[in-house]
């Protein structure tokens, strides 16, 4: 050890005096180059492949834009686009419903954290289980849905076999877990709010409605804010329930991209990679403009620091 | 000297093979309803019985599932053996290069001549590609106790078809249950209708993409369908159900009529269904022009390119083949044996169904999904599912199928 | 306090709202609840379409034991666990040393390569899913557990990276210059200084990834095929498939696939909640 002591100093110098720099760069290589295999690149691919037709089992033929030119006059396509702004649209529903439910539990008697966490259930819950479940709840013959609709006299309605309830249907078991999940965030963020604030306007005669829109909504932004974004990525990448309750039935009217991506390059007779690699794209770009405007939110937040 | 060989044969293959998958033979399939279950069950012990040195391996799949799983499978991970079905459903393997030309194993074990009627829908430019094993025939199965009930005799013909229905309906029965949920029921249905209307030919010809799907003959078959849905003929919400949830209202007495395959026959007994209320009757004449064909499809199990032992596989193959092991293996499924020097099971249904096809000279389709290709197929049945419901969405609909021709077949 | 305590209220309100509390928790949890009511009944109440009266006769053990010895649930439950406890070792392992990377050195590029991670965590599965069933096909590692974890942690990496990284954020950097000045190595930093006040954190987002990684049902069916190596997801999907309208098994079998992430939800309930929020809201 001490026959060489200068070299092992300088080594060691040499690592003190850059280790700063190099540092960062060691502790990312892994996880960058993981995801860059496995994410990064898989992108890049897809674009790619979105040019070709390929079956997935022989030669991939270049075909250019014809893929996407054929995406504008696919009726199928039309279908998904809209149920995917239907799923943007009413998927937000479990914003409101969950500050609702988060302001009904947001108390202190005996036992409210077993509630608390009872009515946080569904989002634990595969959306393969939610997804059986409410498929059975729908069932026209044997259904709760159905039974109750006869005690008034109504029904029986097969939601999951009729072109306009069908996506409704879809969602409103989405918005189960996903209400769930909003009333999480909203009692998190509620615990977080002011109380003098409170008791000032209080003092100011602001209550109720008044109060929650001009005082505690403000103070309940971040929440609201992740709020949306999670229910954003949510909804334009429902695909479990879809795929669990009616395989995009009835004859393809409960479609959305991500569903319809996967029948034209995986399912029982999609063969269309290039395709569905299209579609894939379409749906990426969509989703783009989402992460955009997150990625500029969090820039401002980062540089106005 | 044969049994000198056999034993070399088999000698040399442990010898070749390494440890990790001695003797072990891979199959994947997607028998998993009851009968076919134990149908698949009795068929490995019984081989293992022969082939002590072979240990299979079962996977397996559900029905639905499986479609998809089989092209992963194929190209990833694959068994030594895995069914299948004959026509167009294995095309796109075969043309893939996923399939293993089997023409040996034929050669070998005189299949040319015993499994003779099916070597046709097994052939591929020049090459056969499996060996089938089971075929059944499709046709509507009936409640008779309710037709007696209501003195509704066997209908032969389009209008005693209508009229027959028209009396279920007064009797306060439905009288066709059909699950289009998975669609592929939907192509059964119209199948037998375009069948019965335009003939073996062009049923066929329209499977090619030789001819228009706005052709005034598809438009008959759609009208001759309609009348039917006009009148009620369907169980409401058949969108919902499954094959096997539509059996329900069968059971029940709520529906008297099921277009099917004789595989029902098996879970209709089951709940609780005696021979004495099931029946079977050929889908009535509709064109009497045109010669009866029939719907028969054939299941087959094949070797995957990628097979690691297809010795044992080959040998599994032949053993599939023989006239005994069909003529048992068809004996717990309810079904109909390819070789011909099987005996068919004495069950009612199987004699009806023997009888009908063998008697057939209009031809026998396989069925919507293997005669047509994929896509097309996948297209068509959605069509007939939303024509189903909404029928007087024909004309967009066929203009869509159109189209959908137009570009599968370039 | 928001909205106001119900203890300042009259008691009437207070009254009410002790019953309302759990009569609205029965209508949410109602599918739930019928769910295991279902699950213990017999195959005779289910064919007879008595689904909502008063079981005829609880079947608990014969059901739940019979879907164990009828079917692979078992091995399905295993592959779960498999896939699951490497993918939360691993993306949390990864995500330690992204997040410590990105929150306490500048650098050119460190913005950057923080929104690709932020970014990637949110593209749609799809357009991964051709290439990277390819490439799992290309390494031998398609119908895996180890093919499947290594994607999830690959995924993961994105999301854990962002909360890691903020969590740090938001530890007091002294610590860390109070080292340096001792002449402690960057390393030697990461491992006894940041890696013991990172412990909630790491705990939060294992309960997290757990239980996404659990009910992931989509990559399970793109990268894993039959009973040997799907997870509980796509299993109860195909099992589902079996048990044509045998809802008794169906519920059985649902309310055994979603136990385990239920467990850990209750057992690590605090760590949840923490972690659902943290990265997040901050």
């Amino acid at each position: 050890m001490t026959a060489l002591p200068d070299t092992s100093a300088t080594n060691k110098s040499w690592w003190k005096q850059n280790q700063q720099r190099l540092a960062p760069w060691l502790f990312l290589a892994p996880g960058i180059f993981m995801f860059a295999i496995y994410v990064i690149i898989p992108i890049f691919q897809s674009i790619n492949i979105s040019f070709y037709a390929w079956d997935g089992l022989g030669e991939a033929e270049w075909v250019g834009a014809e893929n996407y030119v054929e995406l504008m006059d696919d009726e199928a396509f039309y279908t998904s686009l809209k149920n995917n702004v239907l799923w943007l649209i009413l998927y937000m529903l479990a914003i409101p419903a969950g500050l609702f439910v988060a302001l009904f539990l947001n108390q202190t008697v005996r036992g409210i954290r077993i509630y608390k966490s009872l009515f946080f259930f569904p989002f634990v819950i595969s959306q393969v289980v939610v997804g059986l479940v409410f498929a059975w709840f729908y069932d026209p013959t044997n259904g709760l849905m159905n039974i109750i609709l006869g005690w008034f006299g109504a029904g029986p309605i097969a939601v999951l076999a009729d072109e306009d309830y069908v996506t409704y249907g879809i969602i409103a078991a989405g918005l189960w877990p996903q209400t769930a999940y909003c009333m999480i965030l909203y009692l998190t963020g509620l615990n977080a709010v002011d109380p003098e604030q409170i008791e000032a306007a209080r003092l100011d005669n602001a209550k109720g409605a008044k109060l929650l829109w001009y005082v505690i909504l403000p103070q309940l932004r971040p929440a609201t804010f992740i709020a949306v974004v999670v229910t954003v990525i949510g909804a334009l990448r429902s695909f479990d329930l879809i795929s669990i309750m009616t395989d995009g039935g009835p004859w393809g009217s409960s479609r959305v991209l991500a569903f319809y991506m996967y029948e034209q390059a995986f399912s029982e007779y999609g063969f269309r990679m290039g395709y569905g690699a299209a579609i894939a794209v379409v749906l990426f770009l969509i989703m783009m403009v989402y992460i955009a405007g997150f990625l500029w939110k969090m820039y401002r937040d980062e540089t106005g620091r | 000297m044969l049994k000198a060989r056999i034993l070399g044969a088999a000698l040399a293959s442990t010898m070749l093979t390494t440890a990790a998958w001695a003797g072990e033979l891979v199959i994947n399939t997607d028998t998993s309803d009851p009968a076919p279950k134990a149908a698949f069950e009795a068929l490995i012990a019984g081989f293992e019985a022969e082939n002590p040195d072979v240990t299979v391996k079962w996977n397996l799949f559900d029905h639905e599932g499986y479609k998809t799983s089989i092209r992963n499978f194929l190209t990833a991970d694959a068994p030594d053996l895995a069914n299948w079905y004959a026509g167009n459903r294995m095309l796109p393997y075969v043309n893939a290069g996923l399939f293993e030309p089997v023409d040996d194993v034929w050669e070998e074990n005189g299949l040319n001549e015993s499994l003779a009627s099916a070597k046709g829908s097994m052939t591929i430019d020049g090459k056969i590609w499996g060996v089938p094993y089971t075929y059944y025939q499709w046709g509507v199965y009936y409640r008779k106790d309710i037709f007696e009930a209501n003195n509704i005799a066997v209908p032969t013909n389009w209008d005693e078809f209508k009229a027959a229905g028209m009396a279920l309906k007064d009797a306060g029965v439905t009288p066709i249950t059909i699950g289009t949920k998975y669609l592929w029921t939907a192509g059964g249905v119209f199948d037998y209708l375009n069948l019965r209307t335009n003939g073996y030919d062009f049923h066929m010809a329209l499977g090619k993409g030789e001819v228009s799907w706005t052709d005034d003959r598809v438009k008959a078959t759609f009208a001759n369908w309609k009348e039917l849905l006009d009148a009620g003929f369907f169980i409401d919400n058949h969108a919902a159900y499954s094959w096997q949830e539509a059996l329900a209202p069968m059971v029940q007495g709520d529906a008297a009529m099921y277009v099917m395959g004789n595989f029902a026959v098996a879970p209709l007994r089951e709940a609780g269904l005696s021979d004495d209320q099931l029946g079977f009757f050929q889908f009535p004449v509709i064109n009497p022009d045109v010669p009866l064909a029939e719907e028969a499809p054939t299941d087959t199990i094949h070797i995957p390119a990628n097979a690691k032992n297809k010795e044992d596989a080959k040998k599994f193959l032949a053993y599939l083949a023989r006239a005994d092991v069909q003529s048992q293996i068809n004996e717990t499924l309810g079904q109909l044996p390819i070789n011909n020097a099987s005996t068919v099971g004495d069950d009612k249904f199987l004699q009806a169904g023997y009888e009908m096809l063998s008697s057939t000279d209009g031809g026998i389709a396989q069925f919507f999904d293997r005669d047509y290709p994929a896509e097309m197929a996948k297209a068509g049945m959605e069509g007939f599912q939303e024509f189903m419901v909404k029928p007087e969405r024909m004309d967009k609909i066929l203009e869509r199928l159109e189209k959908v021709r137009m570009r599968v077949y370039k | 306090m928001f909205p106001r305590p119900i203890e300042q209220t009259s008691s009437t309100t207070q009254t009410l709202y002790k019953i309302a509390l759990p009569i609205a928790l029965v209508i949410w949890l109602l599918p739930l609840i019928a769910v295991a009511m279902t699950s213990v009944r017999s195959a005779g109440d289910i064919t007879a379409g008595n689904y909502w009266g008063w079981p005829t006769s609880f079947n608990f053990w014969a059901n739940y034991s019979g879907i164990f010895e009828a079917t692979p649930i078992g091995q399905y439950i295993l592959n779960s666990f498999k896939v699951t406890i490497p993918t939360v070792i691993g993306a949390v392992a990864l995500s330690c040393m992204t997040g410590f990377a990105l929150a306490v050195y500048k650098f050119k590029g460190n913005l950057l390569i923080f929104f690709m991670f932020v970014a990637g965590n949110f593209v749609p599965f799809q357009i991964l899913m051709v290439p990277v069933r390819d490439l799992t096909l290309d390494l031998g590692m398609y119908n895996t557990w180890y093919g499947l974890a290594l994607f999830h942690i690959a995924f993961q990496a994105g999301f854990c990276t962002l909360f890691m990284r903020n969590f740090i954020r938001a530890m007091p950097f002294e610590l860390i210059e109070a080292a340096r000045v001792e002449g402690v190595s960057e390393i030697r930093i990461f491992w006894f200084v940041v890696l013991p006040l990172m412990k909630p954190a790491i705990a939060a987002l294992s309960v997290l990834i757990f239980t996404f990684i659990w009910n992931d049902y989509f990559w399970a069916t793109v990268l894993t095929q039959g009973a040997e190596n799907q997870p509980i997801t796509a299993g109860l999907y195909s099992l589902n498939g079996q048990w044509v309208a045998a809802w008794h098994l169906v519920s059985a079998g649902s309310i055994v696939a979603a136990l385990p992430p239920v467990l850990m939800f209750f057992l690590m309930q605090r760590h949840f909640i923490a972690g659902l929020t943290l990265g997040a809201v901050k």
